[in-house]
Formats: structure tokens, C-alpha cells, sequence
């Protein structure tokens, strides 16, 4: 096999692993997957952590590998990178809407450009309403806050902005 | 630079994130409310994260071939760095707040200035956690103005932890010549330089709180040397114990 089409096998590969906690996003939307790299017969995958307490990484990096194998790839290694250091930003347009449509609201704004003490507007998930109120900066996982609309009444989920 | 240095530095940064890490567990099951236990063990789980990749770079700057477990795990009290005030006890849900605030306030500017560290693994490291810190100090800062402009009781609960931990506080900004070492390199930070920032956060903090800044008196230090209060020795038994009753056991 030529290193292009091992390289794109191992792409595709990479893009079917989700993250546990989001299983509507994979580690290519979540911006997790950094590079692959072919040398010689070995392919070399790259990812970077996202919150620093985030219990899904070991399980990616486990799923990564089970897929990498599964793909016919018997020589790989998978290293983590730090730098640079995982943002929101990376997250693909793609994902945000899949965050949405999974009733999670995206990052709202960019994480350069944040206020320690200022409140961003996230808009409701479900119904688009931008009357919503913070309940906890803390929800079910490390990148989650939980909200509540004022319109449809429905708390959800808002994927912090890190 | 030595290698030597950076090791030390970066195990008392890593010792610090851990150890209020798990005492922030400790509240798992115990705390006041859902929500407040949901936030207690994502601050725990956001510092715990930092000290393994904090451990896990300290690792090979010591070649000694431990890993970021044998650091946490199979040390002995007086070979952690961390600052005193991280190991004192939870106390009442003030005492834990407090610290928290104390600690934060610190925190979030301290990772801002490592995360131009010219050390690319401290500053990728400090990159992520300046943007958790920033979470911490709001939640704790925000529990602090509602604790002490709260009832009579809520408000001595507060002061009295304020007043409690504040000796802890000097510590924080102590230093030595290996890390002043660091800083002329642009690897360290050099935290005296924090300090007005911190006070200024903590004072607004405070007044907004109702509460009364403590005197600097006699500060309590010892930490950053391995000198430790009695509570680090009770705290690792409980958190070191598997590890000790069965060297290398692995999930």
C-alpha cells in the first residue's frame, strides 16, 4: 500500500472514534485528532488532550487504537501532544451544529476573547431562545455547564468555552 | 538551567494540584448540594488532571524512570512540595471555599504568566489549566461574597475561615534562589511580581463578601522544603493506600 493510501486509511479510521461522553462528535470535529503522519510502513497518529480533568482521554486514545486495528493497520503508534494547547476553536462547524442538534449548545463566543467575570449569551438548544440563565458552571462532565431556558423551560447542557 | 531545578518546580506545582485535588474529593458524597458536589468533583477532577500532566512531564525531566503514579503514589510526606495551605483540612464548607479562593486567586494569574513560559511543556500545560482556574476562582469567589454577606452565621463561618487559613498565604509567595534561577531563564514565574494582583482580587473579593482582610502577621511556611503539618501524613495513608498495600497494581 502507498504511504497516501495508508495515510488516508488511517484518517478514516480515526474519524469514526467518538468521544464517550458526546458520542455525536468525533475526535476529527472535536479538533483531538492533531496529525497523521506515515513513515516507512508505520503510521504515527497525534492527539491532544481537551479539559485537563477529562476522564474520556484514556478511553479515546484505547478506541483509537482498537480502530486503528481494526482498519487492517498493524504498525502505529499514537503519542499525546500538549502544544499547542487545545481550544474550543478547534471544535468544526460540523460539530457545533451535531453538539446542537444533540441538544448540547455549543461554545458560545471565542475562548481567546473571554471575561473572567462576564456572562456569554448561549442560546437554548432546542428552541433558539437566547432567555436563558446559568444554573451550575459544573455539570455532568468536565466540559459541560448546566442551563436552563426561560422560554421552553428545558435545562441542557452548554459545552463550556475553554 | 539544571535539570535538577525544573524537576523540583515542577513536582511542587504538580504536589499543590494534586493534594487540594483530592481534598476537593473528599467532599464527594458529603457536600451541601447536588450541584455544589457536581462542581467540588470537577474542581478536583481539573486539578488532579493538571498534576498527572505536571507528574508525567516531572518524570522525565528526573530520569529516574518514575512515572507520574510512582510520584503520587510511592513518595513519602516529606518528599512532597506542596504549599501547606493546600493540605489543611476541609473544615466546614467556608474553610473549603476559602482555601479555594486563596489558592485561585494565585492560580489564575500564575498559569496566564507560565503559559508564556519559554518551557513549551509547562506553558502548553499552563495554557489549559489558566482557563480552569479562571472557573475556580469565580465559583469559589462567588460562594465566598454569598457566605459572608449571607446570615449571621454564614458570614462568622467565613471569617473565621479567612482568618484561619490566612497564615497559609504567605508560603505562596516565598521563593529560592534555584527558581529565581528559572525566572532569569523566562521559565519560572516570578510570583512576587503576582502579588498585587492577588490582593486586589482577594480584597474585592472580601469587601463584596462583607468580610474583614486579616493582618499579615507571623506567616506558617515549611511546604515547598517537605516540612509538612501533621494532616499530609493522614491525607496520603488514605490516598496512597492501595499503592502501598499492593505495589504496581494496575486496573
Amino acid at each position: 500500500m502507498s504511504e497516501a493510501a495508508l495515510r488516508e486509511r488511517a484518517l478514516q479510521a480515526a474519524a469514526q472514534v467518538v468521544d464517550p461522553e458526546i458520542p455525536v462528535l468525533s475526535i476529527v470535529d472535536l479538533g483531538v485528532l492533531r496529525e497523521v503522519r506515515v513513515e516507512g510502513e508505520t503510521v504515527r497518529v497525534a492527539i491532544t488532550p481537551t479539559y485537563s480533568g477529562c476522564p474520556a482521554m484514556r478511553m479515546i486514545e484505547l478506541s483509537l487504537e482498537a480502530a486503528l486495528r481494526a482498519s487492517g493497520i498493524g504498525k502505529f503508534s499514537i503519542e499525546t501532544v500538549l502544544s499547542p494547547a487545545w481550544t474550543t476553536d478547534w471544535l468544526s462547524e460540523d460539530g457545533r451544529r451535531k453538539l446542537r442538534d444533540f441538544g448540547i449548545a455549543p461554545p458560545a463566543g471565542v475562548a481567546s476573547r473571554r471575561a473572567l467575570f462576564g456572562t456569554a449569551a448561549v442560546a437554548c438548544p432546542r428552541c433558539g431562545s437566547a432567555d436563558t440563565e446559568r444554573l451550575s458552571e459544573f455539570g455532568s462532565t468536565a466540559c459541560k455547564a448546566l442551563y436552563r431556558c426561560r422560554q421552553c423551560r428545558e435545562p441542557f447542557d452548554y459545552f463550556k468555552c475553554h | 538551567m539544571s535539570a535538577g531545578a525544573l524537576f523540583r518546580y515542577t513536582l511542587a506545582l504538580a504536589d499543590d494540584a494534586l493534594i487540594l485535588g483530592h481534598r476537593l474529593s473528599e467532599w464527594i458524597g458529603h457536600a451541601p448540594l447536588l450541584e455544589e458536589e457536581l462542581a467540588l468533583g470537577n474542581i478536583a477532577l481539573d486539578l488532579i488532571g493538571e498534576a498527572r500532566a505536571l507528574y508525567a512531564y516531572a518524570g522525565t525531566l528526573d530520569g529516574k524512570g518514575r512515572d507520574e503514579d510512582g510520584l503520587a503514589y510511592r513518595r513519602d510526606a516529606d518528599g512532597f512540595r506542596n504549599l501547606l495551605l493546600v493540605e489543611q483540612p476541609n473544615g466546614d464548607f467556608a474553610l473549603t471555599i476559602a482555601r479555594q479562593v486563596l489558592y485561585s486567586a494565585l492560580m489564575h494569574p500564575f498559569w496566564r504568566a507560565l503559559a508564556g513560559s519559554r518551557d513549551e511543556t509547562l506553558a502548553a500545560i499552563a495554557a489549559k489549566a489558566e482557563k480552569e482556574s479562571a472557573y475556580h476562582l469565580r465559583h469559589a469567589g462567588e460562594w465566598l461574597i454569598r457566605l459572608g454577606d449571607g446570615t449571621e452565621e454564614s458570614h462568622r463561618r467565613a471569617q473565621d475561615a479567612v482568618d484561619e487559613l490566612w497564615p497559609y498565604t504567605g508560603e505562596m509567595f516565598a521563593t529560592d534562589a534555584a527558581t529565581e534561577a528559572l525566572v532569569a531563564e523566562g521559565i519560572a514565574v516570578d510570583v512576587a511580581r503576582l502579588r498585587p494582583e492577588w490582593e486586589k482580587t482577594v480584597a474585592d473579593l472580601l469587601a463584596r463578601a462583607t468580610l474583614t482582610r486579616p493582618a499579615d502577621g507571623w506567616m506558617q511556611e515549611g511546604g515547598r522544603h517537605g516540612h509538612h503539618s501533621e494532616h499530609l501524613g493522614h491525607l496520603l495513608a488514605e490516598m496512597q493506600y492501595l499503592q502501598r498495600a499492593y505495589p504496581g497494581a494496575v486496573w
